[in-house]
């Protein structure tokens, strides 16, 4: 496969036609919420991307869609990345899990879960991974105050 | 290393009148102040357990190795219990998560005991001030020694020995007592 193929790619996908290109050698495919599912499926049945690299969000505090969930996908056949954004909403910023798909996924998107608070319809077990029971809030929002400790062990006096 | 003089071997043996006679009678009897016999055997025999973290574990390796050799201090042999150490060398970032973990292995440790803040993150927090990183280990135990520098080189740690050895010489010791 080759860039050529983003093309193909945008039209086979992306039926929505939401903006594809290619950053920095990597396909770059926008979707909407409920595309994401299907398309990763499709990514890895038919364009052969075996492996889900990793999982994250970005914060746009500004944005109407504040969040947007980034997918990664490598194809260890063809040697080409893609990389999937979903734009969701503060109100209801949850995505599809992709667990089904990928067995990496459920840490992934633990992780993402703890530091952005973004949901995962399918994931059955978003606990605190790198946070800790009893953290409050999701500390690479960017409305999280940049310093805000949440200590577990009582400070000493003095 | 220096010579031992009369410093840093606080007995100082002396001969009894009755005995000068006899051969071998310079060690008959010793006098010294028990809080510094004590601590010098204490300051020459510490046991560290590495409460290791983050990268200083690589100039803690570095510092143990025998190009430094903290053996020469007396303190080479790291106890991977808490219970049979005497020197907690937090070498590393603590987080937030990491803070009870600490705390125990503190508390788990018998008396006497000391702690080296190793590097900057163990004493401050370094250059972290986030949501994960406790700002010193001395918010939540206390501290004898703190050894700066990211990572600080094996001098430094060196220096901070010697100054904890200094420290638990001059302290009090009070295993001594009248009845010793």
């Amino acid at each position: 496969m080759t860039a050529n193929d983003l093309g193909t790619l945008q039209r086979e996908l992306v039926p929505a036609a939401g903006p594809a290109s290619v950053s920095h050698g990597t396909i770059v495919l926008v979707l909407a919420p409920g595309e994401l599912a299907t398309t990763a499926r499709r990514l890895r049945d038919e364009f052969g991307f075996d492996l889900l690299l990793d999982v994250t969000a970005v914060d746009w505090p500004n944005d109407a869609l504040r969040f947007e969930v980034v997918h990664h996908l490598y194809s260890t056949a063809h040697r080409v990345r893609v990389r999937l954004k979903t734009r969701v909403g503060a109100a209801e910023s949850v995505v599809d899990s992709l667990c089904a798909l990928y067995g990496s996924a459920a840490y992934m998107e633990r992780e993402c879960h703890d530091m952005y608070g973004i949901g995962f319809r399918g994931n059955r077990d978003l606990r605190p991974i790198l946070l800790y029971e009893g953290f409050e809030g999701h500390p690479l929002r960017k409305d999280y105050p940049k310093l805000r400790e949440q200590p577990l062990v009582a400070y000493r006096e003095g | 290393m220096k010579p031992m003089d009369a410093r840093s071997f606080p007995i100082t043996p002396v001969a009894p009148a009755s005995a000068r006679t006899t051969k071998d009678a310079a060690f008959e009897y010793l006098t010294t102040r028990k809080d510094e016999l004590i601590g010098w055997a204490r300051k020459f025999s510490l046991f560290p357990y590495p409460f290791v973290t983050a990268c200083c574990a690589m100039e803690f390796m570095a510092v143990s190795a025998s190009p430094y050799d903290t053996d020469r201090f007396g303190a080479a042999l790291p106890r991977f219990s808490p219970r049979q150490a005497d020197l907690l060398m937090v070498v590393g970032t603590v987080t937030h998560k990491q803070a009870p973990i600490l705390l125990k292995v503190y508390e788990q440790m018998c008396e006497p005991k000391w702690v080296m803040a190793f590097g900057v993150c163990a004493s401050s927090g370094g250059f972290y001030q986030n949501y994960a990183t406790l700002l010193g280990i001395d918010k939540i135990i206390p501290v004898d020694v703190y050894v700066p520098g990211c990572p600080p080189r094996p001098e430094t740690v060196i220096d901070g020995i010697m100054q904890l050895q200094d420290k638990i010489a001059r302290s009090r010791h009070p295993i001594v007592t009248e009845r010793f």
